[in-house]
Formats: C-alpha cells, sequence, structure tokens
C-alpha cells in the first residue's frame, strides 16, 4: 500500500508539471510531450488487456494505426470537425477491436497473441493497399483544424492543452475501469479464469468487452498522433508499433494502471535525446531494455513500489493489493 | 489568428511568443540570433545509413568548413538528428529545431515520408528545406513551397535517364520488378510512360512486398515475359537481391538488367562480378572528372568512404544555400529563398544549375554503366559514363508540375 | 495446359523455388520450436541469429580465407556457442517466469546485434560468393535451377532429418523430451537438466545460423536480413504446431510453397499470405496441423 499513500501527491506534481509545459519552451519541447502523451494512452490502454485481464495482444498496432489513418481521412478528405474525427478513430477501432477481440479469445495465451498478431498483419496489408493512405508517404498533410468549432489547434499551446485534457479523460477511464466491479471480474479472469466461469460471469463477454474498450482509447491515442503530426504513417500500423507498446508496458510495470504511462515516457525519452550517439543509439536502447528485463522485472513503478515497501519498518502492513506485484512472482 | 480563441489560451501562447522572440530578436546585421543553424536530418542508425548516416553530416560539416566558418559575420553551426526513417519522428524533429533550436536550414531527408512531412513543417514554419536523398516527386508538386528545395535527383530524373536511353538505345520491351510502395510503383508508372513515349513497350510487371529477400520467383517471371530490359523499381536490399537473384538465374541472352535507383554504394556491396554491364542513373559519380576526384579524396579522408550522390548533393547544396545567404545579406528566409533561385550552380556537382519556382534544382544527370570486375583499375573503380542527360531533359517540363507557386496554377 | 493462365511447367519451376525457400523455413523453424519445445521462450532474436551466422560465414571467408565448406560448418558452431553463452549468462534467469520476458530479452539482444553490426559494417551489405563447385545449373526437364539452389534443398532437410532423429530416437533425445514434460524428476534422475536446457538453446540457435550460412550465397549479406523472418518463422512454427518437431520442418516446406505460388498469383500479398494461413488454421485446428490437442 506504501505506493498508493504516494500517488496522489505524485499525480498532482506530475499534473502540475504537464500543465506548466507550454511555458517553459527551452526547456522541454511541448510537441514532443503532447506525442509522449498519446503513447502514455496507448500503453495504458493496451495493459488493460495485459496487465489487468491477462491477455497478451500482438497487434495493437492495428487498433492504433486505424484510428490515425481514419481520423486523418475523414479530417482531410471530408473536412469532419476534428473532434469528431477524434471520435470516429476510436470509434472504428473499438469495432476493429470487438471483431479481433471475438475471433482471438477463442484461443488463450500464446495463439491468442499469435492470432492478433496475424490479424494486425492483414490489417496492415489493408492499409499498405488503401489507395488513400499513400503507402509508406503517409497520409500527409491532415489538417489540424478547430476543436468545438472555437480553439485553433493550429496553435501548439492550444493543441497540448486539448491534448492533454483527452489523455486525462482516457486514463481516467483506465483508472476507473480497473478500479470497478468490471475491473474486478478482469482480474478474476487474470488470476483464475475457470473459477471466474463457474461464479456464472459470461468470462467471454467480458473480454470481448476489455479488448474494444483497449483498442477504441488505442485509437483515439493514434488519432491524437495525426492530428498533432498532421500525417498517419504505415509504421503505425506496423508490428513493431505493437512491440513497442509491449515493451512500454513492461518496462513501467504491467501490474500497475500508470506503470505503463512511466514506461511511455521512458521509451520516448530514450528515442527523442540519444541522437548524440548517432548509430550506437539501437544498441543503447537494447541495452537499456536488457538491463530492465534483468534487473528490474515488475517495471519502474512496480520496482519503486516495492522498493518503498521494504523500507518501511515492520509494523507497516504488508502489500494488501492482491494483484500488485503478484502475478510474475506467482510461477515461482 | 481567429478572435474565437479563448483569452487564457491567447494570453498563454502570446507569452510564448514573446519569449521565442526575445531569444531570437533580430541582430543588428540582419541575422537572426547571431548564428546560422543547418540540421542534419538523416538516417543514423537504420537501414539507409550508408546512403546518408553519418557521412551525409560529415559532408554538409566539410561544406561548411570550406566556406570559412561564418557567413555574413555571424558563424555557422551543424546539428544533426535521427528521424528513424519515422515520418512523426522526423516531422517532430522538424518543428523542434525551426522552432526552440533556431535552425535556419534542414537538409538531407533521406525517406520520402519523412521528406514530405518535414515539407510541410518548413512550409508552416517558413523555413528552409533541402531534399538531397529522398526520390518523391511530390515535393515540386502538389507539396512544393517556396522553402523546399529538391536538389539531387527525383523519380523523374531517374525515370527520363534510365528509361528514356535505354529504349533510345534499342531496348524497348520492358518488364518490371517493382517493389510494392508508393515510391516502386511510380517508378514503375513514370519509366513506363517514358518507354511507350519513345515506341517502347512494357509487357508486365511483378509487385513485390518491401523486404522481399528471395526473388527466384521473379526472376523466372522475367525471363518468361521475354521482354528485353528488366526494369528493377525498388532499391537497397530489394533492388541488390533482385540483381542477384537475375543473375544467378542467368537473365536469358538478350535480357539486361535495369535499376532504376541504384546506389554508388548498392555497387559495391553488389560486387562487379555480379553487378557489371548494369545501367544507372546517378548525379554524381566521385570518379567522374578531376573536381569531383579532388572533392572525393578529402570526403574519403573524412569518412573512409567514397560518397555517393546524395552525400555530394548535401554538400554542393549546404554551399548554395551559404552563398544565398551571404548574397542576401541576411538569414532572412524569403530573402535567401529569393537569392537561391537567382544564383546559378557551378561547382564539381554541377555545371549552370539553377532553382526553378517550384524548387526543383535543375542539373544534368548522367547514366553509367558498372564495369566488369577486369575493367577496374584501382579501388572503387566501378563506372563508365555512358550519356550525359541535360538538365531540362531530365526533370519534369515546369508547365507540368502541379506547384501552385507557379503561374499556370494560380 | 494453363492453370490461370500460367503454364504448368512455369508452376513446377515455382513449385521447386517454393520448396527451396520452404527448406530455409523448415531449417529456422525447426531451430524456433526445439527453444519453444524446452525453454518455453519465444526467441525473438532467431533472424538476428540467422543474420549472425550469414555474417561470421562473411568474416571468416573474408579476413581468414576460410573455404565454404569450412564455413558451413564452423560458423554455426561459433554462433551456437554465442548463443549458449546468452543463455547461460542472461536467459535462464527468466526461466519460470511469464515467456513475455523472455520475448523482451531476446528482441533487446536483437536491438544490440543489429544495431552493432550496422555500426560495424554499414547498412548496406556484403557480397558473398557462391562456391565454386556448386556454380553450374541443373536441367530438371521444366526448368533450369541453379546447383547451389539444389544443394540448399538436400542440405537443409538433411539437417532436419538429423535434427529430428536425435531427438525422437536417441537417448540424449528422450532425456531431453523428459526435462521438457517433468523437469525436477529428470534432475533427480541424475541428469543435469539446465545444461541440457542450454545444449537446446545451442543447437536451435546454431541451427538459425546455418540456415543463415546457406543463405548468404544467394541472399544479400546484411545487418537487418532477418529481422523480418522472425514473426514469419514463429508463424511456420504455430501452424505447424507447438512442439511438433515434424510439423515444423513439413510446415515450413509446405509455407515456402504457398508463398511461392502466391508470388505467382498476388504477388502483393505473398508476404502477408502465411497469417492469413495462421488465422484460419488456429480457429479451425486450435493445436496447429500437427500439434497434440490439449486440455
Amino acid at each position: 500500500m506504501q505506493l498508493r499513500s504516494l500517488t496522489w501527491p505524485l499525480l498532482i506534481i506530475g499534473l502540475l508539471a504537464l500543465l506548466a509545459v507550454p511555458f517553459f519552451p527551452q526547456l522541454v519541447y511541448s510537441v514532443f510531450i503532447m506525442k509522449t502523451l498519446c503513447f502514455v494512452l496507448f500503453a495504458c490502454a493496451f495493459n488493460l488487456l495485459l496487465g489487468h485481464t491477462g491477455i497478451l495482444s500482438f497487434g495493437h498496432a492495428a487498433f492504433f494505426g486505424s484510428g490515425a489513418y481514419v481520423t486523418g481521412q475523414l479530417v482531410k478528405a471530408y473536412g469532419v470537425p476534428t473532434e469528431l474525427g477524434i471520435l470516429a478513430g476510436g470509434l472504428v477501432a473499438a469495432l476493429l477491436g470487438a471483431v479481433i477481440g471475438a475471433l482471438a479469445i477463442r484461443r488463450s495465451g500464446i495463439y491468442l497473441a499469435m492470432i492478433t498478431l496475424a490479424i494486425s498483419q492483414l490489417v496492415f496489408f489493408f492499409f499498405l493497399q488503401a489507395p488513400f493512405t499513400g503507402a509508406e508517404d503517409g497520409l500527409q498533410r491532415i489538417p489540424r483544424g478547430t476543436f468545438l468549432g472555437v480553439i485553433d489547434l493550429n496553435n501548439d499551446t492550444a493543441l497540448y492543452y486539448v491534448v492533454l485534457g483527452i489523455v486525462g479523460a482516457g486514463l481516467w477511464v483506465v483508472w476507473r475501469t480497473v478500479n470497478s466491479p468490471f475491473g474486478q471480474v478482469m482480474r478474476a479472469i487474470r488470476e483464475h479464469e475457470p473459477r471466474a466461469i463457474s461464479l456464472g460471469y459470461p468470462v467471454a463477454r467480458y473480454k470481448v468487452l476489455v479488448f474494444a474498450l483497449s483498442a477504441g482509447l488505442s485509437g483515439i491515442a493514434g488519432s491524437l498522433k495525426a492530428i498533432i503530426f498532421q500525417l498517419a504513417a504505415l509504421y503505425d500500423v506496423h508490428w513493431h508499433t505493437s512491440g513497442d507498446v509491449i515493451l512500454m508496458t513492461l518496462l513501467g510495470g504491467m501490474n500497475t494502471v500508470f506503470g505503463p504511462a512511466v514506461g511511455a515516457a521512458i521509451v520516448s525519452t530514450l528515442n527523442h535525446y540519444l541522437d548524440p550517439f548517432g548509430a550506437w543509439v539501437t544498441v543503447i536502447i537494447g541495452v537499456v531494455f536488457m538491463t530492465c528485463v534483468l534487473m528490474f522485472r515488475q517495471g519502474v513503478v512496480g520496482e519503486l513500489g516495492k522498493l518503498l515497501a521494504s523500507r518501511r519498518p515492520p509494523t507497516a502492513p504488508p502489500d494488501t493489493t492482491p494483484h500488485a506485484s503478484a502475478r510474475a512472482d506467482s510461477h515461482h | 489568428m481567429p478572435a474565437k480563441i479563448p483569452l487564457r489560451t491567447f494570453a498563454l501562447s502570446s507569452m510564448v511568443l514573446a519569449m521565442g522572440a526575445a531569444s531570437s530578436a533580430m541582430a543588428s546585421n540582419g541575422f537572426s540570433d547571431d548564428v546560422v543553424r543547418i540540421g542534419v536530418l538523416t538516417d543514423m542508425s537504420g537501414i539507409y545509413t550508408d546512403l546518408s548516416g553519418e557521412a551525409a553530416v560529415e559532408a554538409v560539416r566539410m561544406a561548411v568548413e570550406d566556406f570559412g566558418g561564418e557567413v555574413g559575420g555571424v558563424p555557422v553551426e551543424v546539428i544533426y538528428g535521427d528521424h528513424r526513417n519515422r515520418a512523426d519522428t522526423g516531422a517532430s524533429r522538424a518543428r523542434e529545431w525551426y522552432d526552440n533550436d533556431g535552425v535556419d536550414m534542414i537538409n538531407d531527408l533521406s525517406n520520402s515520408g519523412v521528406a514530405l512531412a518535414v515539407a510541410a513543417v518548413a512550409e508552416e514554419r517558413q523555413r528552409h528545406a533541402i531534399v538531397n536523398s529522398s526520390s518523391n516527386i511530390g515535393l515540386t508538386n502538389d507539396y512544393c513551397s517556396p522553402y523546399v528545395t529538391h536538389y539531387t535527383y527525383d523519380a523523374h530524373s531517374l525515370a527520363h535517364g534510365t528509361g528514356k536511353s535505354i529504349v533510345e538505345d534499342g531496348g524497348d520491351t520492358w518488364f518490371f520488378l517493382t517493389v510494392d510502395f508508393a515510391f516502386g510503383i511510380g517508378l514503375e508508372e513514370q519509366v513506363s510512360e517514358v518507354v511507350r513515349e519513345a515506341g517502347g513497350q512494357v509487357v508486365g510487371a511483378a509487385r513485390h512486398p518491401l523486404d522481399t529477400t528471395d526473388f527466384s520467383s521473379y526472376a523466372l517471371q522475367a525471363q518468361a515475359s521475354g521482354a528485353e530490359i528488366i526494369g528493377i523499381a525498388s532499391t537497397g536490399a530489394d533492388a541488390i537481391n533482385a540483381i542477384n537473384a537475375l543473375a544467378e538465374f542467368g537473365v536469358t541472352p538478350g535480357q539486361r538488367p535495369a535499376a532504376l535507383l541504384l546506389w554508388y554504394d548498392d555497387i559495391a556491396s553488389l560486387g562487379l562480378e555480379t553487378a557489371q554491364g548494369l545501367m544507372l542513373t546517378n548525379a554524381f559519380y566521385w570518379d567522374a572528372n578531376d573536381e569531383t576526384r579532388e572533392f572525393s579524396e578529402r570526403f574519403y579522408e573524412r569518412t573512409g568512404r567514397m560518397p555517393n550522390m546524395a552525400q555530394a548533393g548535401n554538400y554542393s547544396s549546404t554551399i548554395h544555400y551559404l552563398n544565398a545567404v551571404e548574397a542576401a545579406g541576411s538569414d532572412d528566409p524569403d530573402a535567401v529563398s529569393e537569392q537561391m533561385r537567382e544564383l546559378e550552380i557551378n561547382d564539381f556537382f554541377a555545371k549552370g544549375g539553377y532553382i526553378r519556382p517550384n524548387g526543383r534544382m535543375v542539373h544534368d544527370q548522367y547514366l553509367w554503366e558498372v564495369k566488369a570486375p577486369d575493367e577496374s583499375e584501382y579501388d572503387y573503380d566501378f563506372m563508365r559514363l555512358l550519356t550525359t542527360i541535360p538538365g531540362e531533359e531530365a526533370f519534369q517540363p515546369l508547365e507540368n508540375s502541379s506547384c501552385h507557386l507557379l503561374e499556370h496554377n494560380q | 495446359m494453363d492453370i490461370f493462365g500460367v503454364p504448368i511447367q512455369a508452376l513446377m519451376g515455382q513449385l521447386m523455388l517454393g520448396i527451396v525457400n520452404g527448406s530455409f523455413y523448415a531449417v529456422l523453424s525447426l531451430g524456433l520450436a526445439i527453444i519453444f519445445g524446452v525453454l518455453k521462450i519465444v526467441n525473438f532474436a532467431h533472424g538476428a541469429f540467422f543474420m549472425l551466422g550469414a555474417f561470421t560465414a562473411f568474416l571468416l571467408a573474408q579476413h581468414l580465407g576460410a573455404n565454404y565448406w569450412t564455413t558451413l560448418l564452423v560458423a554455426p558452431l561459433a554462433v551456437a556457442l554465442f548463443g549458449m553463452l546468452f543463455e547461460w549468462l542472461f536467459l535462464r534467469r527468466l526461466y519460470g517466469l511469464d515467456p513475455i520476458y523472455g520475448l523482451l530479452l531476446t528482441f533487446s539482444l536483437v536491438l544490440v546485434l543489429e544495431g552493432g553490426f550496422r555500426v560495424a559494417f554499414g547498412s548496406s551489405g556484403q557480397p558473398f560468393a557462391t562456391p565454386e563447385a556448386l556454380r553450374g545449373t541443373l536441367n530438371l526437364g521444366f526448368m533450369i535451377l541453379p546447383m547451389y539452389r539444389g544443394f540448399v534443398i538436400v542440405a537443409a532437410l538433411l539437417v532436419c532429418l538429423v535434427t529430428w532423429f536425435v531427438i525422437e530416437r536417441t537417448s540424449l533425445g528422450a532425456n531431453l523430451r523428459a526435462a521438457t514434460e517433468r523437469a525436477e524428476l529428470t534432475q533427480a534422475f541424475g541428469i543435469n537438466v539446465p545444461r541440457l536446457v542450454t545444449l537446446t538453446y545451442g543447437v536451435g540457435v546454431g541451427l538459425a545460423a546455418f540456415a543463415g550460412v546457406l543463405a548468404a550465397p544467394i541472399f544479400h549479406v546484411n545487418p537487418s536480413m532477418g529481422s523480418s523472418l522472425v514473426i514469419i518463422i514463429f508463424a511456420v512454427v504455430v501452424i505447424g504446431g507447438l512442439g511438433s518437431i515434424m510439423g515444423a520442418i513439413v510446415t515450413g516446406l509446405g509455407l515456402g510453397v504457398v508463398e511461392g505460388f502466391t508470388r505467382v498469383f498476388y504477388s502483393e500479398f505473398s508476404s502477408t499470405i502465411v497469417f492469413l494461413v495462421m488465422v484460419l488454421v488456429l480457429l479451425l485446428r486450435p493445436a496447429g496441423l500437427f500439434g497434440r490437442e490439449e486440455g
């Protein structure tokens, strides 16, 4: 519980820092933070499946990229207002998530992951072939437009607060979901699926719902990225992006709600600030990941929680969160 | 800016603007922030590192040093960044450079997705971008801007260089091995047009996915087509694997492969044994004349490799940009843009080169043939010149460009 | 006679080439299947070891003047040793955990290996000559096959069969299978299970490297030559049925052929077809084509 007592102060400090970002352009670049925020939402949404329901999807790029392309095309070619475009991106991704989820959950474990990977490759092929995506050139020059018809998103600062608001809302949805009766069922499925079934929960329906929710939020993350950079590109639907989000989640800690957010921030930061190392950058990132998986297996947030717990005097109650940091160890 | 913006947001942004303005206040001499900064945005760590990468950065540094390290009394600084072959990473870096780091010009820009995305940012931020290692012709058409220059080559020059010369040489039935990407398909279409215009015939095409390793199946299809020329519309590893497979399966007598975008570095990695006889259009070859040799040998000393056309273009375009800055007496983007289009380019890279209003740098292109191993007399002696294609023929006629800056489009 | 407008003779040729490609898939997926069977780890670095094999062969030939036959033997052994070191130092710390950690660690190794080779040798790759003795062509009646491609089929299938035989028909294989099913019990019988596991990883990785050396003369030797291969290979293993040695071999060959025909009829789809097959197989036959159905 120790980490939890720190959660609120940390969140408030984090939020204040995020609100202040546009005031310090020389210190940190707001467009970089916006991009990071998209991945934060993507990773936390992905973790609804991995960390909280125990389902590994290896095809989440399909949702992220679909969101980006749908929003981009609607806004660019059909002049749809930006906020509706983002909403549509999320909805299409959610729908796709429900369909892929319904197929994938007929299997479990590694087979499930492979089905999601395979279908996401088919989605990739679709976007590669579809004439409007411009293949490797990408869907370029998507207009940012205005938000709700009043806020001019061409202004980076205005866009920043809109992105912050939408990502914040998305994270709130994740947090609410995890801490709701619905989230309880998700954990029950993760810990012991047969028991959840015997308790009478329609497990399959729950899984499809989580899939759709996770996909929808991932789609919104992709949509936001399309608006920020005014482009949607093949990399967004490539399996590398599916791999990236797994990585972020594990680095941050999959047994926590906001660990993946920290993981996303770490990966973005590594990618952003390692340029001076030139060709060595890939090697360095590889070594960092290797170190993390060998030494901080609970992820940064998970390890932090463990560290805080061990520092407390023994009078403090033991870790009572049933899920936190239990999963990886339970296999021993 | 519409008045609908909420007051708070507006106050915030004007504060940011004020801060930005303070740091980049025009100095009395006409130079913003008293330094001319050039950013090389390239692939430092991925599959195109040999084509641009660190050597591209080095080429720009060399240009700046040769120029004297300063222009109009202010120092010139070179920074670099890695776009990882992702358009969003490239666009993000470009924005940050223009907005925060006072970068006046971005050079290189390999990868067409990145180039297009950065061109959009450059137009929006009204700063310069010079594309040297991407072929996308959209840069001087729908996506043109006064601040974007397409320097070394483009899909049109490749198609008209290789395609036209070969048809005129008698190779008039074609089969294409095309990478299933906008780049490959665009190139195939361009060359097909050239071939048909010149009275040739396209008998078929096979489109393969990116990163195909085994081209034997396509080699058989190409053989079965009976075409005289097998046009390879791909680049990098795909082109190399395709050429390897064609060599291995022994293109039937009377058939000849033509690589539509092959780099100098690719020939090194194919080896002359396999590559001999290939025809390719390149804007530059290190061993063309004394001037190119002089530059290339200096380049080799610094980087350990001979420059390819993009790296030579990086050097030449940087010099040209600095000349324009000097002539304008300012780094004001509009003034520089005007001078860039005004001044002629005369160096080892181009003779009588000039930049059109749509940003296209027009200069001669060359059709080369790869030598056989026993014809190669010294290290890096790879190619011989077949024809020179005058710039006016190699590049898209101005009246066909859909660039909005041109009079006929207004 | 034509099939969908393609002469049957041309199709025979494509079938042959499909088998050549399938041979690569068979060796690669066999290695991956063995590793997954024993270590329960998705060896994401399989493509990188494939590349490592090709590069080691190139370096041996370039700097030590080794001939092709020596490299075909030495390079896989060297890579296997490297793989065993990696297993012994790092990978074994992750046993018993969620398999996703093994995937992450081997993925990190890909970054290090591919990145490192790009730093050292550049991105555009190296020429590698076909061995003198295999330069000719074979006239098969329906096509002219380069002799080297024929050799690839023979060498690959030979290695696959030997591996299969060792695992299924020898006492070493029996120990291995026992260790897979009941590690502790096998250990109690006095068999050094950890060493067996290390050896298994070495064999799996060595197979990948062997495929890499086989590929060197016909595919382009460059640092990213294996990077798009790994998900296809893993799909092959899953389609064949996890844990089925024969399944991996047969499916590898079969998918090579399927892919080959796709290149004729719908070329753009040829790198995606394997995933379509995988979805269909997993939905219709959950344990793969040759896998045993379990609970």
